[in-house]
């Protein structure tokens, strides 16, 4: 049975990728027409491109239907409990970095830290008659992450995309949302909390423990990381 | 793990008890709409009980806890005094695998309603569990979180320093990075420094909901906490020799005594009638462990006795817990409120102790 890789499939996650693999004399490439997601592996034995979202990729992980897989460490921590329980990490990539962050209003000159944060969630709580709202798609990263840090008084709101909008569009009064360059905050009014980085994510490769590794799957897997120079996984 | 018939013959067992401790037994349903739970507990309790939506309802919770039905049918007319027992499943998501980790599982509770005499009512709630759980050699753990709301509102300080305490009695994080700025033991950060030297001003233009107004008001009481005096440190550590106080429940009010925390008198004699109630209802109180900190890290709505029974296994839950929740009757009442006491038995648990001594 050979390794199945699951790989985003399309745009600058899956080139990087490809081009990740490829320094390692590992060939991954699509083939068929353009439109068509399917793939090709030369350079490693028993190993099979499948191609996915990005977004699918911890799921699939998780079931076991796929050995590998490359995706954000950020998705991962988001879409698996215990998630280490789940995957193994393997790799991490050099690219697709992105910070997991938490923004609220520049013209808040009164808040810059957590505490801050806290302090006014409770004020505006007693003044608003509601908690206050977080726009976010991480729910289980942010609900942790505030838990830890002892904040309170705050409701997550989904949002699953345009979050840097919600505060100005009154739906909500800050956002955890992932930024590479922060532009789109500044340009939208908001600001970093200076203690609000929550996770720094980047493409990572993962493998699953739930995942066949019976039948020359463990031995594909066991030369494709003295290849790649990674330390094979302890299942 | 006993099987589901064990569990419901266990609380039915349990049930029967309660019943003939003179209480009537309810049966709030198992859906539940989420804005009380979710304005009571905020985010907490969306990660851990199961939400789904009914399209004329609106969002609704697959119950994950007895105690607000309860609450919620005594305030819309319950006679007082009251006693309630009930038998059900609560539902729990689990971030966590484990066997330890069930997502549903029965609870048989016991809950007081009672203006009279509240340290009889605890002692009441709390020899009713022990009797039934007498067999299982569980251990028990009292504590009162009454004494830690008494010392934070005894403090000599500003009330914004004491309501931001009292808020975070149950995050101890918060809560004691909030003492040590108060006290003036971590520095101010820069960030807070130009705001106070009002260097701060930005230029972005004012959005969302909450008015500038509001920051004003709260500049201004920055000002006032960076002008008040520090708590003093002595003040500091007589709070961390408070939080970290366990030892034997009989040696409690005398430890309590020895911090040197005036504003606890109260609060230590009411723990003393607590003892003494527990006592005259044939509680060996040298078996029972006092730790003032228990309960801090629970949800949120014990505000005074609290109590757990555990088993040896640390790896297991508590076998039974509860408190007195005076406060949220309070807030469930609408305007009205009624000291109120009671607890929960997983009788699952027991079934596997009884099982498995």
């Amino acid at each position: 049975m050979s390794v199945k890789l699951g790989v985003p499939s399309k745009g600058r996650l899956m080139e990087q990728t490809f081009d990740w693999f490829a320094a390692h004399g590992v060939r991954l490439h699509r083939t068929g027409s353009e439109r068509e997601y399917s793939g090709a592996v030369e350079g490693a034995d028993g190993v099979e491109l499948v191609l996915l979202s990005a977004g699918e990729i911890p799921r699939e992980l998780a079931a076991g239907r796929i050995h590998l897989g490359v995706t954000g460490s950020d998705l991962v921590r988001e879409k698996l409990a215990d998630w280490e329980t789940q995957v193994a990490d393997l790799a991490p990539m050099g690219f697709g970095h992105a910070d997991l962050i938490i923004a609220v209003p520049a013209c808040w000159s009164d808040v810059d830290m957590l505490e801050d944060l806290d302090a006014v969630a409770h004020a505006f709580r007693r003044e608003h008659g509601f908690r206050l709202r977080i726009a976010t798609k991480y729910h289980r990263l942010v609900r942790e992450f505030l838990t830890r840090q002892g904040v309170a008084d705050y409701q997550l709101v989904d949002s699953q995309g345009a979050t840097e909008g919600t505060v100005k569009n009154l739906t909500a009064e800050a956002i955890a949302d992932i930024t590479s360059s922060g532009e789109t905050l500044r340009a939208n009014h908001l600001k970093i909390l200076s203690d609000g980085v929550i996770h720094q994510s980047q493409a990572t490769l993962f493998a699953a423990r739930g995942a066949d590794w019976t039948g020359g799957s463990g031995a594909a897997l066991a030369a494709l990381c003295t290849q790649c120079g990674i330390a094979l996984p302890k299942f | 793990m006993a099987t589901k018939a064990a569990a419901r013959a266990t609380g039915a067992r349990l049930l029967e008890a309660f019943r003939a401790a003179g209480a009537s037994a309810v049966d709030p349903d198992i859906l539940q709409p989420a804005k009380a739970l979710l304005d009571l507990y905020g985010e907490d309790i969306r990660a851990r009980a199961f939400v789904t939506h009914d399209p004329s309802r609106g969002e609704m919770m697959l119950r994950p806890d007895f105690t607000v039905p309860v609450v919620q049918e005594h305030m819309t007319g319950g006679a007082e005094p009251a006693r309630y027992c009930y038998l059900g499943e609560v539902f729990r998501q689990q971030d966590h695998s484990g066997p330890a980790r069930a997502a549903e599982y029965f609870q048989a509770g016991y809950e007081v309603f009672d203006r009279t005499a509240p340290e009889e009512a605890d002692a009441e709630v709390f020899a009713l569990f022990a009797a039934q759980l007498a067999p299982l050699g569980l251990e028990a753990t009292i504590g009162d979180i009454g004494l830690l709301t008494a010392a934070v509102a005894g403090l000599d300080t500003l009330a914004v320093r004491k309501s931001a305490l009292a808020r975070h009695i149950w995050r101890p994080r918060r809560f004691h990075a909030l003492l040590q700025r108060y006290a003036g033991l971590t520095p101010v950060p820069p960030s807070r420094q130009t705001l106070l030297a009002g260097e701060a001003e930005s230029d972005a233009p004012w959005i969302g909901l909450r008015a500038p107004d509001e920051m004003h008001e709260r500049v201004t009481r920055l000002q006032e906490d960076a002008a008040a005096a520090p708590l003093p440190a002595a003040e500091v550590a007589r709070f961390d020799a408070l939080f970290s106080l366990r030892c034997a429940a009989p040696e409690a009010p005398q430890r309590l005594e020895g911090l040197g925390i005036s504003a606890l008198a109260p609060a230590i004699a009411r723990l003393a009638r607590r003892l003494s109630a527990l006592e005259a209802r044939g509680i060996d109180l040298a078996t029972l462990r006092f730790d003032a900190s228990h309960g801090r890290t629970t949800m949120e709505y014990y505000d005074g006795f609290v109590f757990t029974f555990s088993a040896a296994d640390p790896g297991l839950p508590p076998v039974a817990t509860g408190g007195r929740y005076d406060a949220l009757t309070r807030v469930l009442g609408q305007g009205r409120s009624i000291p109120a006491v009671g607890g929960v038995i997983r009788p699952g648990l027991v079934a596997d102790l009884e099982v498995a001594p």
